[in-house]
């Protein structure tokens, strides 16, 4: 097939990037010559409007049998639509809360939503990645506009240092993707992930192959924030602007995770013997660290930053199991602990005292007697996000235990299940001081927008997901059956 | 003597080596952070080229010219933000970027 004709046929199967590349650049043009900050509104509500569409493009175009694309480039298959759909719409529910934010705040410029919807789109061509280069793209077109997403508060020093921090750190962690991804490169003689795939199975490489691939998996780790790579989190998170770390714990999490497992499981699934003990350190590492760490954070995104590095342990869990169920279950675990993660930050978005946030656990004190719904709200997506039955991160932590037990990891299901217990004690802390300790001084109305949205994710965690949970678990397992 | 790949391949990792060190050991100024993350970024295309030139094969080739597109981008946002801290601290040196710990 010459180029160009490849260039019309691979058209129709990369509408969601399209929605976003036209809305992104669009948007850029006419604020550019509008001064558009003025319609931040319609432009936010555009760029929510691309994500929906993008997302259920994604779902709605999902190829029965893999479609390579670009001449091989990148594929569009079952584990790309799961994985874009989740991505998209997390990202809309993220912009939705940034957009009503920085709204009420005055600070309407009118790349946020570009921004968001370039990152969006980086994470697209990471989870459809089909050789190196695509994959390096991928990833440096969502972290550069993470990085100046982290540092958008200008004239604010927390914000503006995140952004410093994010960078530089990210930008080692690049490299380290680069050079591993140049000796996978030399020792296979290939940059497409079908070519590696068969050298690898006929033995090629040897040492130099297993150290590209181990440098490879740390820069991915980075990414996903998993332990012990995961020292930019705690910062990063606490300085950039709340609706920026809303959108940092959901989208990107799920591109990185999807990412490693098809860089495990399609270029080096014969190296799995080499891999397992990496993924298992890594995840092992990260639950304990994760539950650990945050036991003496005081303030919430803080806090949330561990437990994002718990979580990510978890659904590297699923990725060390190398049966089918393993990165199935990764998957449904992500879209299981994705809502209640967005909830929660949109409860800790609206809450706010004389105009200025209130993100430590102390002003969480007495919220029951003041706010008995943001209260309620709280519980249940604490709950879910502890794994306390019948929400659905229960059901997401025991789909990744049963696979880890299944692959023979038993030594790390157990040492999970000790994790998700600490971890619960500190969730349960945030608790007890919501409905047991006397009232901290008022907080301000909660907007509706954090308060309808943090409901919604609610209402997945239970019992939306968890009603729907057979017809998710049948979508995960036949778009990874590929890898088998 | 005959310079082989290993060669290029060992000039590369001293140079991946040097800029890793210059970003880990330098406790003085984020601009040679930036300079080293460049080295980084450089060593590695030593060694795409290198590989591509001994494997007769040109996508390593075009590898390199990608990391060096992007690597120009990523300069260009990092002291973009690097601006924005310099106006609100009043300095770029290392070892005041500690306002958040813990």
């Amino acid at each position: 097939m010459s180029p160009l004709q490849d260039l019309i046929a691979s058209g129709p199967h990369l509408l969601p990037e399209a929605v976003l590349v036209v809305f992104a650049l669009g948007a850029l043009f006419f604020g550019a010559l509008l001064g558009a900050d003025r319609w931040f509104g319609l432009t936010s509500t555009a760029g929510v409007a691309a994500l929906v569409a993008a997302g259920a493009l994604a779902i709605a175009r999902q190829p029965v049998a893999p479609v390579d694309v670009f001449l091989g480039a990148m594929v569009i298959d079952g584990v790309s639509a799961f994985a874009k759909a989740l991505i998209a719409f997390a990202a809309a529910a993220t912009l939705f809360l940034g957009a009503v934010h920085f709204n009420a705040t005055r600070e309407r410029r009118f790349e946020f939503p570009i921004l968001v919807c370039l990152a969006v789109l980086g994470m697209f061509v990471m989870v459809s990645a089909q050789d190196l280069i695509t994959l390096y793209i991928g990833v440096e077109l969502q972290s550069l506009s993470a990085y100046v997403l982290a540092a958008w508060r200008r004239d604010d020093a927390f914000s503006s240092e995140a952004g410093l921090k994010y960078f530089v750190l990210s930008a080692i962690s690049s490299g380290l993707l680069l050079f591993g991804a140049s000796f996978v490169y030399g020792f296979t003689g290939s940059i497409d992930f079908d070519v590696i795939a068969a050298a690898v199975s006929e033995g090629a490489g040897g040492v130099g192959l297993v150290f590209g691939l181990v440098l490879m998996l740390c820069a991915l780790a980075f990414k996903m924030s998993a332990a012990p790579f995961h020292m930019w989190t705690p910062d990063v998170y606490e300085g950039a602007p709340t609706p920026v770390t809303a959108f940092f714990a959901a989208a990107p999490k799920v591109a990185a995770v999807t990412l490693m497992a098809r860089v495990l499981y399609e270029p080096f699934a014969g190296l799995e013997a080499q891999w397992q003990q990496v993924i298992a350190a890594l995840a092992a590492i990260s639950m304990v660290w994760g539950a650990f760490g945050a036991l003496l954070q005081t303030n919430l995104k803080r806090l949330m930053a561990y437990s994002s590095i718990a979580n990510m342990g978890f659904a590297l869990m699923g990725l060390a199991a190398g049966l089918e169920q393993g990165p199935a279950s990764a998957l449904i675990y992500l879209a299981l602990y994705v809502p209640a993660n967005i909830g929660i930050f949109a409860l800790i978005l609206a809450m706010r005292r004389d105009g200025a946030p209130a993100e430590t656990v102390a002003d969480l004190a007495g919220l029951a007697q003041k706010r008995p719904w943001m209260a309620a709200l709280f519980t249940m997506l604490l709950f879910s996000i502890a794994g306390v039955p019948p929400f659905a991160g229960f059901i997401g932590k025991l789909l990744v235990f049963q696979a880890s037990v299944d692959a023979g990891l038993v030594w790390l299901a157990v040492l999970g299940g000790v994790a998700a217990v600490v971890a619960a004690a500190y969730y349960l802390r945030l608790l007890a001081s919501i409905w047991f300790q006397p009232p901290a001084a008022a907080l301000q109305p909660a907007g509706n927008a954090n308060l309808i949205t943090a409901t919604f994710a609610a209402a997945l965690t239970f019992p939306i997901l968890v009603v729907a949970l057979g017809s998710i678990e049948r979508w995960a397992e036949a778009a990874v059956r590929m890898w088998f | 003597m005959d310079i082989t790949l290993t060669h290029y391949l060992v000039v590369a990792a001293l140079l991946f080596t040097i800029g890793v060190f210059g970003i880990f050991v330098n406790r003085k100024n984020v601009i040679i952070i930036l300079m080293s993350i460049e080295l980084v970024l450089l060593s590695v295309n030593i060694n795409l080229v290198a590989f591509s030139a001994f494997l007769q094969n040109i996508e390593g080739q075009i590898f390199a010219m990608m990391v060096l597109t992007v690597a120009a981008a990523e300069a260009a946002v990092g002291l973009a933000i690097l601006v924005t801290y310099f106006r609100n601290r009043g300095g770029i040196a290392v070892e005041d970027i500690n306002q958040m710990r813990g």
